[in-house]
């Protein structure tokens, strides 16, 4: 039997480069490396200094509905930082956050090199922005606390893929998110029902809501059903991944998005646990089919450092940059076969 | 005047110079907004755990450093000529760093701690009172670009070797840097306590007809007028 084990050192990352993969060299049709780690240092500095267009549309109707001075004070120092952040080309917040990947490719996707070549670029542009931008450090060992200074370690980055069922294109989504506070799982079961998610949600918001723990007003998502790590995935896909205003397909789903947003928004708590109305900024929920006795929730929230940056690539060479992951779609949702 | 009700709150601008002396400390307000000018330092688990458990010395005497501990550290690098490049920075939650405090108080003479999310009142009264040295928040608390502006150099960055960039003791120098705002006073108020005051006034009506979980967790905080720091 031959042995699993392939040359390498698991503490630098390096293994050799694999012989050509037939198919996937540069020029014949699959997207070369280079480009892929160029665009990933590019999204790694545009998620780290600019924020999305419609997180930052949602941030200013708070402040505008903001009543408190305190509240309102804090909001407008959040607008005026979004702002030095693009205007001096600095980090958005200093805590910048875990760095991760997001990669979808269409069904007829290669890419120059193959897969490990790609995870290599996207955890080479990871290290060298974090020196060049320059990021925090914030990777560490969690026991020994022992920190590379490049945001690599094991496990780290994380990237996770989804394909779509045609298209020669790759997206890449890279989110950095900080803190914390503000995410957290309950077994909820059937007899909970809508109320049980509606007391969890606002306990979460209220226990990280106070003091500004959560660095709200934050996009909030929320996950129900599947396992304990599919709920967690989910919930954090819904928070960072979907743009503020957009809407669940399902429409009972789309309305309880709404009825969370004006719910959180109603506490009575504003920034950094403050008297006011600035909580929520939008509130996405992902569902996913679960054991028939339970219904697991998760929550997760993501600050108003809220960052995240998506590119399309073609083996064209081309690439746009986008604010909507469009990570989301009807395939990845399906039901059926 | 003692501020006692988030209401009273005047939010008056105010200008510090770091170090700060204990006169100047006195007669900030809750709730009050303060820029900074001078030199702090910045530290969190790495600096309370090297100096007060394994009882490692700074290699310069703590009062050539400041009396101003900024519980963060920033987003930077080194640059090739031996400098460092500083460009944004946030503060980290404070409360982890409770059981350090008295005896970095004592070892250190700071007086003036900057950070996210403050400690308890039962806190101030206790450990800052007794030492002279009040709590200021950072505001928002993502502003690392604009608190990033307010960095005019780096003075040294100590122990960067041992406890790599995100936990060595950046000693910073600052020009009117901010907002901050006061959140413990001289007689330990906390002004976060006294927007939960306001806040739990509302709660029972926000939770109208919402039922406990049919499955409790063992351990849970049931009671949601308290705070889990």
């Amino acid at each position: 039997m031959p042995s699993l084990r392939i040359s390498g050192d698991r503490k630098t990352g390096r293994y050799p480069i694999p012989g050509t993969i037939p198919g996937t060299a540069a020029g014949l049709g699959a997207i070369p490396t280079g480009l892929i780690k160029e665009v990933a240092r590019e999204l790694m500095a545009r998620a780290a200094i600019g924020i999305p267009a419609d997180f930052k549309a949602g941030v200013r109707e708070l402040a505008r509905a903001e009543q408190n001075p305190l509240s309102a004070f804090v909001l407008k120092q959040i607008n005026a930082n979004y702002d030095i952040a693009e205007a001096d080309g600095r980090p958005m917040c200093g805590d910048t956050g875990l760095p991760r990947w997001y990669v979808k490719a269409g069904n007829a996707c290669r890419t120059e090199g193959g897969f490990f070549a790609l995870e290599r670029a996207l955890r080479e542009a990871t290290a060298e922005s974090t020196r060049e931008i320059p990021l925090r450090p914030n990777r560490v060992h969690p026991l020994t606390r022992q920190d590379h200074d490049n945001n690599l370690g094991t496990h780290a980055p994380e990237i996770q893929y989804a394909f779509e069922p045609e298209g020669e294109w790759l997206d890449l989504t890279t989110v950095h998110k900080g803190g914390l506070f503000g995410s957290d799982y309950r077994m909820l079961f059937p007899a909970d029902g809508i109320p049980g998610i509606k007391k969890f949600f606002l306990d979460t918001m209220v226990e990280f809501g106070r003091r500004g723990m959560a660095c709200q007003p934050a996009v909030v998502g929320l996950g129900i059903g599947g396992c304990k790590d599919t709920t967690m995935r989910i919930a954090k896909e819904a928070a960072c991944l979907r743009p503020v205003g957009d809407r669940n397909p399902d429409s009972q789903l789309a309305a309880l998005e709404l009825e969370l947003k004006k719910l959180g928004n109603s506490i009575g708590m504003g920034p950094m646990g403050f008297v006011g109305s600035a909580m929520v900024v939008d509130a996405h929920i992902e569902i996913a089919y679960t054991h028939t006795g339970g219904m697991p929730c998760a929550i997760h929230t993501f600050c108003f450092a809220s960052r995240r940056a998506t590119a399309r690539l073609t083996p064209a060479g081309e690439v746009s940059f986008r604010d909507d992951p469009q990570w989301f779609t009807d395939y990845y949702r399906r039901e059926g076969v | 005047m003692t501020i006692t009700s988030i209401d009273q709150v005047t939010m008056d601008q105010v200008r510090l110079r770091c170090p700060v002396r204990t006169d100047d400390l006195r007669a900030l307000k809750l709730g009050d907004v303060v820029y900074l000018d001078g030199v702090i330092y910045t530290g969190r688990e790495g600096l309370y755990h090297r100096l007060l458990d394994e009882k490692q010395e700074l290699p310069v005497p703590w009062s050539t450093v400041s009396n101003v501990n900024f519980h963060c550290s920033p987003a930077a690098s080194p640059t090739e000529g031996g400098g460092y490049n500083v460009r944004a920075v946030t503060a980290t939650a404070s409360f982890r760093f409770g059981k350090w405090m008295q005896a970095f108080f004592e070892k250190t003479g700071a007086r003036l701690i900057i950070g996210k999310g403050g400690m308890t009142s039962k806190d101030y009264k206790r450990l800052y009172v007794p030492n002279q040295a009040l709590y200021l928040t950072t505001v928002g608390y993502g502003l690392g670009a604009m608190y990033g502006r307010g960095i005019t150099g780096v003075r040294a960055a100590h122990w960067l070797k041992e406890l790599g960039i995100a936990q060595a003791v950046w000693v910073l120098e600052v020009s009117n840097m901010g907002p901050f705002i006061v959140e413990s006073d001289s007689e330990g108020n906390s002004l976060f306590e006294l927007a939960n005051k306001k806040i739990n006034e509302n709660l029972a009506e926000v939770y109208q007809g919402l039922p406990q979980p049919v499955l409790r967790r063992f351990g849970e905080e049931t009671d949601r007028r308290e705070e889990v720091v």
